[in-house]
């Protein structure tokens, strides 16, 4: 008896949506017996990470607030994967647009108001954008690999960001810690609801999905990304020229990556120290693969990944177990939905075969 | 149950070498073989005949050791066994070649062989018993060549060497005359006589009835995973074993009468294209001219610039603006979406991943080509329902056997995804047309009806390039037919007339004003 796999005619529909959800249902359940062998309370621990921010009214703004850049960044790499373009730098172009946006605010000095926002938000698409337009050209002139580039100039950018915050762009008034002068309210992206935390980008955050699923699936830009991601030499057939959407897909992934960074700027850290990277630009490839690479599967997926983040911070004080603890579960899921994708394509099935006499023994 | 030792032959005459019976192989959705069984006396050269799909590969690879049936028996000299793998079946005598070459572009003939071997024997050793075997059989092989400058009847000789340094007892051929040209098949009959006259039983699988004609002792036709008739070739016509294969009555291509060809609508002038690899072909100097109303074929053997012709006129590769004209405008230098838009359609070799997208709907795949000219698009969003009505359309007309629009490009069978990929392109009356392989692995019912599509399209004025390595569909389709070798196109002729001698020797490369029928036969080959 062994196990098969056999290819199904057409992908299964059914398991694009059941496996990213076993995903997160098997990471529970390993979580929940990985923690009961260490000696912590298995079922607390994951009850506190996956359930506490949804049960807990005041943890929902935190959730829409870590949620928010995970979507945005997940969309623009969801469009450079369908494409087989494997940008893993958005926490680089992330950061860069942040800066880019500080860089604004900064050189308007005083000046405030909708248009100085407006200026500091787009300055960040744009050079979040510039930023991963180097692993395009290197991959379209020199077909230097993109996942070696985009990563190494996140390393690149964090070094420019303690360059920053540490010399030109110190707050003069900040006790000599390296970090940029916190923001004017006239600079900020404005809250949604006075005395809470959320503010505009979690609107964008919002809309963006329905926007890009538009693009994907009824543009003939969407059609061209997906037509060159799953047969390159038919899309050449079809007129469409791979290395336009190699570039393309490149600059809306970093464009995506510098709106997040420049969001989280303007509308929640408001100055940027060397804490300001918080690994957002590497989850969202979580998201984007827990999301099947579908704009409204990202949104979904965004919220899932932001609550694990929540109640990691939850179980930190409740069952004591390290903050580190949100990334292990992260990751599983990770593994669990690559491992799992598999099954859209194939069937398992159980054969069993009694043999006769074998020739030629 | 055990094996028989491959040797031991009883003496009796009406002793059977192999013989199945009741075999039935079933794949997801599909009954593949179904109840089959016949047998092949010692010396018998038997045919295995039938369409594409119709469980030919399967029945052999399980003969083969490559797959096991899930029900019947298979018998060897008598005895029945199970042949577990390939190893198991080259030690029972079993030698197979097979339609796709397995060889080593970068090594030489003796590597490849070496490779090729179960037992590990010693390089001079090896040579020796290679020349030895290459002189028994009269063919013509150098070691010490590298694969890739060897023509593909020198490479398929490769393989038959190979098979044959076994002794087997049962040689099984796949398809093996699909890529040579008409005189390597006449020096490969000569071989597979001789082979059987020793008393090698030798089991031929093809779709080319007036081959099965000429050679075989007797035919088993299968259709759709059955058998359905086990006759003599002989005394059959080609006609009647091609309608036992096709479970009906065969169409003849309808011409209009009176057809007239107009002024020349698509010049090719002086074409050339590096070639894109180490094992690539460059195109050199390709000139015709096809007139309005007419079909024009190319013919050739695989690998002789084939593909990168259908690129450079598709326009997924571009020359030089003066080398393609369409009505008197030079379009040699616009990219493959202007020359769509100005009327040339064309239908890469490969469905799956070139013509067609194989993970999409049929409704999205006609929006691979026909976007731009049935207007399916408006201020860069797609109107979905547009697509969805042309591949309705489509399927109609073409009589695609699919769900619908909305049914996955891989989830239809070869023959129907071309009918489908065919029908895209002609309903979109291009000005003019380029097609490679219009028919590979396509059965006949829809192979006619592709045919017939192309000579109805031509009626109403398109000129049409068909680009075939069959002989027999250019010969029977065409107008008029170069051929193409080592990405040089030989001076065009007339269809009605040709001399299939004289294609033949084009095809292998005999070049220049000699008289065809003066050259000897092994010049048809590079050496």
């Amino acid at each position: 008896m062994r196990i098969k796999l056999e290819r199904r005619p057409t992908p299964s529909r059914m398991m694009l949506i059941v496996t990213p959800i076993a995903s997160v249902l098997a990471t529970m359940l390993i979580g929940m017996l990985v923690f009961d062998l260490m000696g912590i309370d298995g079922a607390r621990a994951v009850k506190d990470i996956f359930l506490s921010p949804l049960l807990l009214s005041y943890k929902w703004q935190d959730v829409a607030l870590k949620a928010a850049p995970l979507i945005i960044i997940a969309l623009g790499l969801a469009v450079g994967n369908r494409a087989q373009v494997w940008n893993i730098g958005a926490e680089g172009q992330y950061v860069v647009g942040a800066l880019a946006a500080a860089g604004v605010g900064i050189a308007a000095g005083t000046a405030g108001g909708f248009f100085i926002v407006l200026a500091m938000v787009l300055t960040g698409v744009v050079f979040g954008a510039l930023y991963a337009l180097i692993p395009a050209i290197l991959k379209t002139r020199w077909n230097v690999n993109e996942i070696l580039s985009s990563l190494m100039l996140t390393y690149i950018s964090l070094q420019i960001l303690s360059y920053l915050v540490g010399g030109p762009w110190k707050d003069p008034n900040g006790r000599n810690f390296p970090a940029t002068a916190p923001l004017t309210d006239s600079q900020s992206l404005p809250l949604l609801f006075t005395g809470s935390t959320v503010h505009l980008g979690v609107v964008i955050a919002l809309i963006m999905p329905f926007v890009f699923w538009l693009m994907m699936s009824r543009s003939v830009f969407g059609y061209q990304v997906r037509v060159v991601g799953s047969a390159p030499q038919a899309a050449r057939h079809g007129g469409f020229d791979a290395k336009q959407t190699i570039w393309i897909a490149m600059l809306i992934g970093g464009g995506m990556a510098g709106l997040a960074g420049a969001l989280e700027f303007t509308g929640a850290s408001h100055a940027i120290n060397l804490g300001f990277p918080s690994g957002y630009g590497f989850t969202a490839i979580i998201v984007a693969f827990l999301g099947r690479l579908n704009p409204i599967g990202c949104l979904i997926a965004g919220i899932v990944l932001a609550v694990t983040y929540v109640g990691g911070q939850v179980a930190q004080t409740t069952v004591h177990i390290p903050n580190a603890t949100a990334g292990i579960f992260q990751a599983m899921m990770l593994f669990f939905i690559l491992g799992s994708e598999i099954l859209v394509r194939y069937r398992p099935r159980i054969v069993t075969t009694a043999k006769p006499a074998v020739a030629g023994e | 149950m055990t094996a028989a030792p491959s040797s031991a032959i009883p003496p009796h005459s009406d002793h059977l070498r192999l013989s199945l019976s009741g075999i039935t192989k079933r794949f997801p959705g599909v009954l593949a073989n179904d109840q089959v069984s016949f047998s092949v006396r010692p010396g018998e050269i038997h045919a295995l005949l039938g369409e594409n799909g119709a469980g030919k590969s399967t029945l052999v690879k399980m003969i083969y050791g490559i797959q096991q049936p899930d029900a019947g028996e298979i018998r060897w000299n008598g005895a029945p066994l199970v042949i577990a793998n390939p190893k198991a079946a080259r030690k029972l005598g079993i030698g197979m070649v097979f339609q796709h070459f397995s060889l080593f572009e970068a090594m030489t003939v003796l590597e490849n062989i070496a490779l090729g071997m179960d037992a590990s024997i010693p390089a001079r050793d090896l040579e020796a018993k290679i020349l030895a075997v290459m002189a028994q059989y009269g063919l013509k092989l150098e070691p010490h060549r590298i694969v890739s400058t060897l023509s593909v009847g020198e490479r398929q000789r490769i393989e038959i060497v190979r098979a044959l340094l076994l002794n087997p007892n049962l040689l099984i051929m796949d398809e093996p005359t699909s890529v040579l040209t008409p005189q390597e098949v006449d020096q490969l009959f000569v071989v597979l006589r001789q082979l059987a006259s020793e008393g090698c039983s030798i089991l031929y699988i093809s779709h080319k009835l007036h081959e099965i004609k000429a050679l075989c002792d007797t035919a088993t036709i299968l259709r759709g995973g059955k058998l359905v008739a086990t006759c003599n070739p002989a005394v059959e016509t080609s006609r009647s074993m091609a309608e036992m294969m096709i479970g009906g009555s065969l169409k003849d291509i309808q011409r209009g009468a009176g057809r007239q060809m107009g002024a020349a609508k698509f010049v090719v002038q002086d074409l050339c294209l590096p070639k894109d690899g180490p094992f690539g072909t460059a195109l050199k100097n390709i000139s015709f001219s096809v007139r309005a109303g007419e079909i024009f074929g190319i013919a050739g053997v695989a690998g002789n610039g084939q593909n990168p012709l259908l690129l450079a006129l598709s326009g997924e590769a571009v020359t030089s603006a003066p080398a393609i004209t369409l009505d008197g405008v030079h379009i040699g230098a616009t990219s493959a979406k202007t020359r769509r838009l100005s009327g040339l359609a064309s239908v890469p070799e490969e469905r799956n991943g070139h013509a067609a997208v194989p993970e999409f709907t049929l409704s999205e795949n006609t929006l691979l080509t026909a976007r731009d000219r049935l207007g399916m698009v408006s201020n860069g969003m797609i109107n979905a329902q547009a697509a969805k009505t042309y591949a309705g359309e489509v399927i109609s007309a073409f009589a695609v056997k699919a769900t619908g629009p909305a049914a996955f490009a891989e989830s239809l069978s070869g023959g129907n995804l071309q009918k489908f990929i065919m029908g895209r392109e002609i309903l979109q009356k291009p000005a003019v047309l380029v097609v490679s392989q219009p028919t590979w692995g396509v059965d006949a019912g829809a192979a006619s009806a592709i045919h017939q599509a192309l000579v109805d399209l031509a009626a109403t004025g398109s000129a049409i390039v068909v680009i075939s390595q069959d002989l027999d569909e250019l010969l029977s389709l065409c107008d008029t037919l170069a051929v193409i070798n080592e990405g040089r196109l030989s001076a065009p002729m007339p269809v009605a007339g040709a001399n299939i001698e004289e294609i033949g020797l084009l095809m292998g490369g005999v070049h220049g004003d000699a008289t065809p029928s003066a050259l000897p036969q092994e010049s048809a080959h590079a050496h």
